[in-house]
């Protein structure tokens, strides 16, 4: 069906639900994920492969782990069991900055910003491997220094462009309304390039209109860049409206995948966020 | 707007390289006059020196955010090592300032390497334990050179950690000799050449500070997870600015080591690494600008009180606090700020009505 890189073996059993994307190779494929802190099985027997131009969901109950399944995505956590492959690429024992390269960003829960830094700066360390300037040339100025640094000021000014956040260029990130930070996030992470980018919880402190406005944008990335988007979200409009596949967990385990439709009509979901029916 | 903040770190630096070029300039001119004292002029190398210290301490300490306690260790191998080699380059290298500058350079790469190599297993360690391990390798750094032997007869170079594999022929002469030090040092270190190695110091550590390597060094002390997440390479970025620190604070040492006919080991210990130390935390962590003045300041005053005996470590302590509430009060900070913001307005007006 797809083909890998040569050193790895594949079962291609996945079946890829954006019509453009059969036939792909998926961008993340992961397989029997699992990862155990002390006697607590934090995620177990995760599955999931996302197309190169899907906009997958991952929705569950208050510490189900979700947010450890994005560790384990991003190298962050080592998993107990299972793979992560990335591009096809299995990202086992890489470390972190490794496995950004393979092509995987990333937003986080607790906003992590370089908040002492200015919000273009941000951007621009996250264009950090892409700026094509050796360490000599920075330290006594050479003429690629200016070439280098001309071009990443140009661009990371697009991408701020492009998420509306151009006029707070020149702010230090760390005072940035919440809503802005969230967004800031985001356009970092794509100032790595990347071929997926894994929210958690970006409309977290959102207001109404912003979340709004976080949807429209949040499929404009995918439409521009052409990328997959794969988001933890709690905000349940959120979800439903922008995401064409959504993954259910409760326990560290899936416990449905599929459309918003059948996501939202099946009976184990239902059960995990209402709890055993009776009072319905 | 692009252009405007290029300007703001444009003219910090700026002000920087003036400040330091115009003090310069004064002393130079004032020495040479004959107006400054023999003990005011002995002072000015050393200054230099220092500060290129401070200034490549404070890239480690305030920029990265790592506690580095062994300056003084790399300062050392800098000052022997260029003893070494600008004795034995005398007879191949005629010029003085070209055999100092030389001795700075090869100073400086030894330096330069031993960071590279003690970083290996150090850059793994966090916070204390990086502080106790440099520290550490400060006092090994300066043992390992107070039992240093090396000299020269006519069957070469020799070099031994004890006096019993040292065995010089005739005519032989150490270079350095154990716990003596080196002694009959040619002094080859100007008050120029001190300027150029400022400017130097300034011009590596300013522009690496203002590079996308400067950006990935702040984004890690800032928030290291997230600098991983967006593929910055934690570990190696913490050993770039490690072996760029070392390989300047080499350089400052082969100054401060050809200032004196005769120098000791001891002289790079512990208490010469904390007040480095002193000189960056009270200018300010970060503050490269504050590094250069606190050095100067902090190195003259106790020197000068020489004559005051007893009293001059209390002055010391006084001079200590007021450079403290000077440069960390909020008061004084938003005075500093105030005033700055009136000058750089005086500064736009005039380039306003300039333009039109
Ligand atoms: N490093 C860790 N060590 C031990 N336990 C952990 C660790 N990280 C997560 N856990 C546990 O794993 C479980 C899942 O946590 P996780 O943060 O992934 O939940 P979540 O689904 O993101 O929840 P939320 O919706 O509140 O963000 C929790 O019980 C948590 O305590
Ligand atoms: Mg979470």
């Amino acid at each position: 069906m797809a083909d890998y890189p040569k050193n790895v073996v594949q079962v291609p059993t996945f079946n890829l639900f954006r019509e453009q994307d059969a036939g792909k190779l998926p961008v993340l494929d992961v397989r029997n994920l699992g990862i155990d802190f002390g006697g607590l099985t934090a995620v177990d027997s995760f599955n999931i492969t996302i197309g190169p131009t899907e906009i997958a969901g991952l929705i569950g109950p208050n510490g189900a782990g979700k947010t450890t399944i994005f560790n384990l995505l991003t190298g962050v956590y080592q998993p107990t069991r299972g793979s992560v492959l990335v591009n096809g690429i299995d990202i086992k024992g890489m470390p972190v900055h490794k496995v950004n390269k393979l092509g995987i960003a990333r937003t986080f829960q607790n906003i992590r910003l370089f908040s002492e830094m200015t919000a273009l700066d941000n951007v621009k360390v996250g264009m950090h491997n892409e700026i094509k300037c050796s360490f000599l040339s920075s330290l006594l100025r050479l003429p690629g220094y200016y070439h280098a640094e001309a071009a990443a000021n140009l661009k990371a000014m697009e991408l701020l462009e492009f998420m509306g956040l151009a006029d707070v260029a020149d702010q230090k990130a760390g005072s940035l309304p919440y809503g802005v930070q969230r967004r800031l996030e985001i356009v970092r992470a794509l100032a790595t390039n990347p071929s997926i980018i894994l929210l958690d919880e970006p409309a977290a402190g959102m207001n109404p209109s912003e979340t709004a406005e976080l949807m429209h944008q949040i499929r404009r990335i995918r439409d521009t860049f052409h990328i997959a988007i794969f988001l933890i979200e709690h905000d349940m409009n959120l979800v439903m409206n922008v995401c064409e596949t959504i993954a259910v967990v409760n326990y560290g385990k899936i416990i449905c995948k599929g459309t918003p439709e059948q996501v939202r009509q099946n009976p184990a979901v239902i059960e995990a966020y209402l709890g055993k029916e009776d009072n319905d | 707007m692009k252009k405007l903040l290029k300007n703001k770190t444009f003219l910090a630096n700026s002000r920087i390289y003036l400040t330091v070029i115009v003090a310069f300039l004064v002393m130079f001119s004032l020495s040479n006059a004959g107006i400054l004292s023999s003990s005011w002029k002995g002072y000015l190398v050393p200054i230099c020196a220092y500060i290129s210290l401070a200034v490549s301490l404070n890239l480690l300490v305030g920029i990265c955010g790592e506690l580095s306690l062994g300056h003084a260790g790399f300062m050392g191998i800098g000052a022997f090592s260029g003893i070494i080699f600008a004795a034995l380059l005398k007879d191949v290298v005629v010029s003085d300032t070209l055999r100092l500058l030389l001795a700075m350079v090869g100073g400086g790469l030894l330096a330069g390497i031993v960071g590279f190599l003690i970083g290996i297993p150090v850059l793994r360690l966090r916070g204390d334990y990086l502080a106790i391990v440099t520290l550490a390798f400060g006092e090994i750094m300066k043992n390992i050179i107070g039992n240093l032997y090396a000299g020269v007869d006519e069957n070469g170079f020799h070099m031994a950690i004890t006096t019993s594999k040292m065995a010089l022929g005739e005519g032989g002469k150490y270079i350095i000799n154990g716990p003596m030090g080196a002694t009959g040092v040619q002094k080859l270190a100007t008050f120029p050449m001190g300027f150029l190695l400022v400017l130097f110091t300034l011009f590596v550590v300013l522009n690496l500070i203002n590079s996308k390597e400067g950006r990935a060094i702040k984004a890690v002390r800032d928030n290291r997870i997230a600098a991983e997440s967006v593929g910055i390479n934690v570990t190696a970025f913490r050993m770039k600015a490690f072996v760029v620190s070392a390989f300047l604070a080499g350089m400052a040492g082969v100054l401060f080591g050809l200032n004196y006919s005769s120098i000791t080991a001891t002289k790079f210990n512990f208490n010469t690494s904390i007040n480095i130390l002193v000189f960056v935390v009270l200018g300010g962590m970060g503050n490269i600008l504050g590094s250069v003045i606190s050095a100067t300041i902090l190195y003259v005053l106790p020197e000068a009180m020489r004559s005051l005996e007893d009293y001059r470590m209390i002055l010391y302590a006084v001079v200590l606090i007021l450079v403290m509430l000077f440069t960390w009060s909020p008061k004084v900070k938003e005075i500093v700020s105030v005033i700055s913001a009136k000058l750089s307005g005086i500064f736009k007006k005039k380039e306003v009505e300039t333009n039109g």
